[in-house]
């Protein structure tokens, strides 16, 4: 079976107002743009107010259901480290998790009533699944806009599509041509930049 | 703007069930959109209103939005009313007679099931209104067909004079998908309303001679179904089990039986029953899959055709393909692996106030003052129940915290003697079903404090306009409702209509601790917009300076996310109780500069001496773990 023939499912996951949605969009108009047939959903819940995010993107020559079921994903994009831990056991045992090790405690957490885990990234390889790990708002940071986490954690897990990188890259890129001109540029280095550290 | 408002004609987009929806509204020529926001349903009209040449409107609440809808059916236009599956309930007074005297313009009530309830009080099954209201229902499964289906639920109105249900979930209105728009606009002139006293005036002796002909009608639409192609059979190798199935249910059937044959019902309402008993023929057994309500299961019963149902699979929430697997292999005595536990123990992360939220100091006051019960309602407000406010003791219904603060007042228990009844409801939610409450409770002298927390938005559903903000949907000025004038016409003494700037804490807990030992009916109004808003000013942010912190922790308990807890110790007081303390401090990405907190912090240690950050890195809710 070729990588056409079969469904890819990514699980994007984060806090709301992080732009997972934003993330899975792209990976969805990349898909379609390769001749896929695309859905995406979220399980969103209240999460405008900073609530856990999930979004689900599959893809392949005939989707029917929108959701990922547990044990289903091919790669998982964590946004934040904990949240990367949460949705674990929707990941393959062959499945890739990207994650950024950006940590943020919710009001429970720094009140004390929970604790944060000591070492997510850590739990999440002692799970035995391919974990690549990285600071993606350092990144972001030394590019000069901490905006950019979103483009560079889809150019970190863009090696890891059943498409060419190169194919989610020019849909972004050319998102921020039509739309946002001035952002085309440092978005696409984000990109290349997101794509080195995702090697790692 | 949205690209699909300047899609071709056979151009392929990526849709969400609602962005469809609306482009199939724009399609049909309709000439008037009425809705009131409510989760999935929201982005139905927030799309439609970028379409030119439909007047698109939010209204006050559902009945009205439908209403409004009838109105301009009458005059001949067609017309859309959209909704949460809760605002069926508030409109169906309207709907349900409707039904009866029927429509002109192709009338479509578009409902949205929060099917799994990730964002309502409720799980309710919108399925039922199309057996009460004698009305037909059409039930999308993906976007394509959402968009297809809305273009025939015109038709279908006109055609039989009746209003039409398209019943969304969840999983119609939020999942994106492929989506061939095939279509222009064409439009449908308006006739003008035709005066027809016997059929528009339901009165007794009007209403009765319309009850046989809704039943005739009923019978028709129900021929219909037999033969409509939107009622699909697939055929499948496997016929141990044939599925009859609906909405999006079907996507997860198809998805983990792939040779099961399956019944799929995009016209469901009234059910093609001979259609169905054909095909329960031609399998083994059937299994119903329906989300969430065992209804056409029972109807199947009765109807004599033996099914499986609810009795095999989970009596509500969604029927995913890790839920129907387990049950269907169990049927067949197959093996099945053991589902994948997805607990992971990671902590909880509840949704929450933001920084500066102009609900925090209500909230503050609210869970520091003893001896009260706080009835609530529906809105951002509603989070003052959890941590670490703890001050919000109801939540049932929009608009219930007024009536059933009375409620609770008339109907004192012994243990109530010494408590006071304070009702807080949002600035939206009083003017969907608030304001008869506040009139009831006046009338009948009543004795409740109301806490009417304008923030000048529907915030809960993302921040939509309403008579009180000075906007409309479109962006544009519109008359502004003065609350304080509209609580004094409908009889508070001007006295107690108190307007206060609920960043200024003390005048905040002050006024609370007045008002609430008044004998009569008062209200307290806050003035503030909301923090995620454009209303919102940002100032600089606040600092905690370490040196003057005594740890006391009474910025904590704002609930401000901004604020968290550096360091904790634990000390002995001098009468030998160990005591701990929480040293806080601010992030300054976060704060936007209310000085909400400062008004908590005796040693003046918070400070505001931090430059205006450049950007905010993170949301304005949480912070970085140190
Ligand atoms: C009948 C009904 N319609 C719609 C909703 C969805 N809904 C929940 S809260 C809310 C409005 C909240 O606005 P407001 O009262 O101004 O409070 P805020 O969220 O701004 O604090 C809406 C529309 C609902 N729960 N019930």
């Amino acid at each position: 079976m070729t990588a056409a023939d079969r469904v890819t499912n990514i699980l994007v996951v984060g806090i709301g107002g992080q732009g997972v949605m934003t993330a899975a969009e792209m990976l969805a108009r990349a898909a379609l743009a390769q001749g896929y047939d695309v859905k995406k959903t979220e399980v969103a819940g209240m999460a405008q107010r900073g609530g856990v995010v999930s979004s689900h993107v599959r893809f392949g020559p005939k989707i029917y259901s929108p959701q990922i079921d547990p044990g289903e994903a091919d790669l998982l994009i964590g946004f934040e480290a904990a949240e990367a831990l949460r949705w674990l056991p929707y990941l393959r045992p062959t499945g890739v998790a990207m994650v950024n090790t950006l940590r943020l405690a919710p009001p429970v957490v720094s009140a004390g009533l929970y604790d944060y885990p000591l070492d997510p990234i850590g739990e999440l390889a002692a799970a035995g699944i391919a974990v690549h790990a990285f600071d993606a708002g350092a990144l972001a940071d030394e590019l000069g806009n901490s905006k950019l986490v979103n483009t560079i954690m889809l150019g970190a897990i863009s090696d890891y599509l059943p498409f060419p990188a190169t194919v989610l890259e020019e849909c972004i890129v050319a998102g921020f041509r039509a739309y946002k001109p001035k952002l085309a540029d440092i978005n696409a280095r984000a990109f290349a930049a997101g794509r080195a550290a995702g090697h790692v | 703007m949205n690209a699909v408002v300047h899609a071709q004609a056979e151009s392929r987009h990526l849709l969400s069930g609602n962005e469809a929806v609306a482009r199939a509204v724009w399609e049909a020529g309709v000439r008037v959109a009425a809705a009131y926001p409510g989760t999935p349903a929201t982005e139905i009209l927030e799309n439609i209103a970028q379409y030119p040449d439909i007047y698109s409107e939010w209204s006050v609440n559902e009945k009205v939005a439908v209403e409004v809808a009838i109105g301009a059916s009458l005059a001949g236009s067609r017309a859309l009313a959209a909704m949460k599956h809760v605002g069926m309930n508030v409109a169906s007074d309207a709907f349900m007679t409707q039904a009866l005297a029927g429509v002109v313009g192709g009338l479509v009530i578009v409902v949205a099931d929060d099917v799994g309830l990730s964002s309502s009080q409720n799980e309710q099954d919108s399925r039922y209104w199309g057996r009460f209201g004698h009305m037909p229902i059409l039930e999308p499964a993906d976007s394509q067909e959402a968009y297809a289906m809305v273009k025939r639920a015109f038709d279908l109105s006109e055609d039989y004079e009746v209003p039409v249900i398209v019943r969304m979930t969840t999983r119609v209105c939020h999942v994106k998908a492929m989506v061939m728009v095939s279509g222009e606009r064409i439009e449908h002139r308006a006739a003008g309303f035709q005066k027809n006293p016997q059929r528009w005036v339901m009165t007794p002796a009007n209403a009765k001679p319309r009850l046989p002909l809704m039943h005739e009608r009923e019978r028709n639409l129900r021929d219909l179904a037999e033969i409509s192609d939107l009622n699909e059979t697939f055929s499948g190798s496997d016929r141990r089990i044939g599925f009859v199935t609906s909405g999006p249910a079907f996507m997860h059937v198809r998805e983990t039986f792939p040779n099961a044959p399956i019944l799929k019902l995009g016209f469901s309402c009234p059910p093609p029953l001979e259609k169905i008993r054909a095909f329960a023929g031609q399998v083994d057994s059937i299994v119903v899959v329906e989300e969430t309500e065992p209804l056409l299961e029972t109807e199947l019963r009765a109807a004599g055709i033996s099914v499986y149902g609810k009795d095999i699979l989970p009596r509500f929430g969604e029927l995913a393909p890790n839920v129907l697997r387990p049950a269907i292999k169990q049927l067949l005595n197959e093996p099945c692996e053991a589902p994948i536990r997805v607990q992971s123990g990671v902590f909880p992360r509840p949704p929450t106030m933001c920084a500066s939220c102009p609900h925090l100091g209500p909230y503050f006051a609210l869970s520091h003052i003893r001896n009260l019960n706080i009835i609530g309602d529906i809105g951002c407000y509603t989070l003052g129940a959890g941590h670490p406010w703890n001050a919000l003791d109801t939540c049932t219904c929009m608009g219930a915290s007024l009536s059933m603060a009375h409620g609770m007042d008339k109907g004192r228990g012994e243990s109530d003697e010494k408590k006071h009844m304070v009702a807080v409801i949002g600035d939206s939610t009083f003017l969907h079903m608030g304001m008869q409450g506040l009139l009831n409770l006046i009338y009948n002298r009543g004795n409740v404090t109301v806490l009417l927390l304008d923030n000048r938005s529907v915030g809960m559903t993302g921040g939509q306009e309403n008579p009180g903000t000075g906007l409309d949907l479109h962006g544009l000025a519109a008359p502004r409702v003065d609350f304080a004038k509209l609580a004094e016409a409908l009889g508070i003494r001007p006295e107690r209509i108190r307007t206060v700037d609920p960043y200024e804490l003390p005048t905040m807990v002050k006024l609370v601790r007045e008002e609430i030992k008044m004998n009569e009916p008062s209200i307290i109004i806050t003035n503030r917009p909301c923090s995620l808003t454009d209303r919102f000013e940002r100032f600089k942010p606040y600092a905690v300076l370490d040196e003057k912190c005594t740890g006391c922790g009474n910025c904590i308990d704002l609930g401000c996310p901004a604020i968290f807890v550096a360091r904790r110790e634990t000390v002995m007081t001098k009468s030998g109780k160990s005591k701990e303390l929480s040293f806080a401090r601010i992030d300054s990405n976060a704060c936007t500069g209310c000085h909400l907190c400062v008004g908590t912090c005796a040693p003046e240690a918070i400070v505001q001496n931090l430059p205006m950050p450049p950007h905010s890195r993170q949301p304005i809710w949480i912070h970085t773990v140190p």
